[in-house]
C-alpha cells in the first residue's frame, strides 16, 4: 500500500488546532459582547480597520481564519464518516474544496484592506 | 472478636455464549457462583468451567497480567479477566467476548486479523548495523531506553482494539497496539527498520485511520498509551512528506 | 477444522452511545461545527470590513439579535471545550525528553494552559476589555 498523502491535509489540521485552541475563545468572547450591543473598542471600524490595514494585522488574520478553515473542514469530514455519513471521498472533496474557495477569498479580502 | 478479611458472595455472571457447532447467535446465559471478595473475574470462571459448565471457553494463561490472553468485556469494558477484581463490581457482571472481534466460541475472540497485521508492521529489531558476536553488543544507554521503553509494555492483548471505535468501523485500520509497536521499534536506538515500517503504517489504513479518540490509552492495562504512539507517527510521518516533496521540489 | 465465526456487526449511525468517552469524543469533533460557522462569520465581518465603515457597523449591527447571542454563546462554550481537550492531549504528540527523563504531560501541557492565558489577556487589553 503506497504511503498516504495526508500529511499535507493534517499539518494545517495540526498547525489550525493549535491557533484555534490558544485564540478562539477570546475572539468569541469579544464578538459575543458585539451581539449582545457593548461592541468591544478593539472591534470597532477605526481599530479593526487600522488592524487590519498594517501588515501584521494583515498576517495575523490570515494566519488564524486560514488555519481555523482548514482544521475546521477536516474535522468536519471526519466527524461526518464518525456520524455514519460513508460517503468519504465525496465529503472530503465537498469541504477540502469549501476551505479552498474561503481561502481564495480571505486572500482577496485583506488584499482590499 | 475478628474481622473477617475475606467475605464470601454469591456473584451473579452473565456470560455470552456462542457454539459454532449449532446454528444461531450468541446468547447471555445467567449463573451464580460462590466467590471471594478477593477473587478476579478469571477465578469467577474457572469456578464455573471446574464446577458448573465444563464446556465453558475463554483463553487465559498467567493468571498475572501478563500474557495477554484473558481479554473479554466485563459490563462493556475491555478488561483483563485476572485484572478485574471482583470487589469492583457489586451487580451482575456481564461478560461478553472482546468488541469488534468475530467470536470463535463462548467468550474466545479471533485473533487473526490482528496477529497478520503485527506481523506485516515488523515488531522486531532490524539492525542499524550489522554485528558479529565477536564485535560484542548493541549498546544502549538508559536515556535511549526510556525513549520506547513504555511502547515496549505491550502484551498484546488487544483492549485497545476492542475500544477502538474507528477500529470497530474500518476493520483494515492496523490499529493501536500494532502501530505502536511499529513505533516502540523506530524510536529504538539500535534499530534501521524505519523505512520498511512506514510503507505499511505511514498509509491509509496506517496511522492515518486513527482520529485519536484516544479510547486505546484509557483501556489499556500496561499504561502503552497507543494514542500517544500514534499522534508521533502522525507528526513524523508529515514530517517525512514535507521534507520529501520539498526535496523533490528543490531537485527539479 | 471448519470454523465459523460469529460477526457482530458495529452500528455505523449510532455507535458513540455505547460509552460515555465515546460521547466526549464526539462532543470534541462537533466541536467543528460551531467553530466551523464562527470562521464564516469572521470571514463575512472581514468581507464588510473591506467595504467600508458603513457596511461593517451594519454587519454588527446585525449581529445584535437573540440567534447569533445564542449561537455565540453555545460556540464559546464548544471552542472552551476543544481547547481544555487540544492542550490536554498536546502533550502525547511531542514528547520532550530532558537528558535521561521524559518530561511529565503536565509540563507541556501546563505550558500551553499559561500561553493560552497570555495571549488571551492579550486579545482582550487589545480589545480594549480592560
Ligand atoms: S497497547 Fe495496551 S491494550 Fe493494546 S494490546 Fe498492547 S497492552 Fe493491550
Ligand atoms: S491470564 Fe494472562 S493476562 Fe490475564
Amino acid at each position: 500500500m503506497a504511503k498516504s498523502n495526508k500529511p499535507i491535509i493534517w499539518g494545517a489540521f495540526a498547525a489550525g488546532g493549535e491557533a484555534v485552541s490558544l485564540v478562539a475563545p477570546a475572539i468569541i468572547l469579544l464578538t459575543l459582547l458585539a451581539a449582545i450591543g457593548r461592541v468591544p473598542p478593539g472591534l470597532s471600524y477605526e481599530q479593526m480597520h487600522s488592524f487590519a490595514a498594517g501588515w501584521f494585522g494583515k498576517l495575523v488574520l490570515f494566519a488564524i481564519v486560514f488555519l481555523s478553515l482548514w482544521s475546521q473542514a477536516h474535522r468536519l469530514r471526519i466527524t461526518c464518516f464518525d456520524f455514519g455519513l460513508r460517503a468519504d471521498g465525496l465529503v472530503a472533496t465537498l469541504f477540502y474544496m469549501l476551505a479552498g474557495a474561503a481561502s481564495l477569498w480571505l486572500i482577496l479580502i485583506l488584499g482590499n484592506i | 472478636m475478628m474481622d473477617v478479611r475475606v467475605a464470601e458472595r454469591q456473584t451473579d455472571l452473565e456470560i455470552l455464549r456462542y457454539n459454532p457447532e449449532i446454528a444461531g447467535e450468541p446468547k447471555l446465559e445467567r449463573y451464580t457462583v460462590p466467590t471471594k471478595t478477593e477473587w478476579c473475574v478469571l477465578d469467577a470462571l474457572n469456578y464455573l468451567k471446574d464446577n458448573v459448565d465444563p464446556t465453558l471457553t475463554y483463553r487465559w494463561s498467567c493468571h498475572m497480567q501478563v500474557c495477554g490472553s484473558c481479554g473479554m468485556m466485563i459490563n462493556g469494558e475491555p478488561k483483563l479477566a485476572c485484572k478485574a477484581m471482583l470487589r469492583d463490581y457489586p451487580g451482575v457482571i456481564r461478560i461478553e467476548p472482546l468488541a469488534h472481534f468475530p467470536v470463535e466460541r463462548d467468550l474466545v475472540a479471533v485473533a487473526d486479523d490482528f496477529l497478520a497485521k503485527l506481523k506485516r508492521v515488523k515488531p522486531y529489531l532490524i539492525p542499524l548495523e550489522k554485528r558479529l558476536p565477536e564485535d560484542g553488543e548493541y549498546r544502549q544507554t538508559p536515556a535511549q531506553l526510556k525513549r520506547y521503553r513504555q511502547f515496549a509494555m505491550c502484551i498484546n492483548c488487544m483492549l485497545c482494539y476492542a475500544a477502538c471505535p474507528e477500529y470497530g468501523l474500518h476493520p483494515k485500520f492496523i490499529g493501536p497496539a500494532a502501530i505502536s509497536l511499529a513505533h516502540r521499534y523506530n524510536r529504538d536506538s539500535r534499530d534501521g527498520g524505519r523505512d520498511e515500517r512506514q510503507e505499511e503504517i505511514a498509509t491509509a489504513e496506517g496511522v492515518w485511520e486513527c482520529t485519536f479518540v484516544g479510547a486505546c490509552s484509557e483501556v489499556c492495562p500496561k499504561h502503552v498509551d497507543p494514542a500517544a504512539a500514534l499522534q508521533q507517527v502522525k507528526v513524523a510521518s508529515t514530517v517525512d512528506w514535507y521534507l520529501e516533496h520539498f526535496m523533490s521540489w528543490v531537485q527539479k | 477444522m471448519s470454523r465459523y465465526p460469529y460477526v457482530r456487526e458495529v452500528s455505523p449511525t449510532t455507535w458513540y452511545f455505547r460509552a460515555p468517552r465515546y460521547m466526549r469524543y464526539m462532543t470534541r469533533e462537533v466541536t467543528s461545527i460551531f467553530i466551523g460557522i464562527f470562521t464564516v462569520i469572521m470571514l463575512v465581518g472581514l468581507s464588510r470590513l473591506s467595504e467600508g465603515q458603513a457596511p461593517y457597523e451594519d454587519f454588527l449591527a446585525a449581529l445584535n439579535n437573540p440567534f447569533s447571542v445564542i449561537f455565540l454563546f453555545l460556540a464559546l462554550a464548544f471552542a472552551l471545550y476543544n481547547s481544555f481537550t487540544w492542550f490536554n492531549v498536546a502533550p502525547k504528540a511531542m514528547p520532550i525528553q530532558v537528558g535521561e527523563e521524559l518530561m511529565p504531560d503536565i509540563v507541556v501541557a501546563g505550558g500551553h494552559y499559561i500561553l493560552w492565558a497570555i495571549l488571551s489577556v492579550v486579545i482582550l487589553i487589545w480589545a480594549g476589555i480592560f
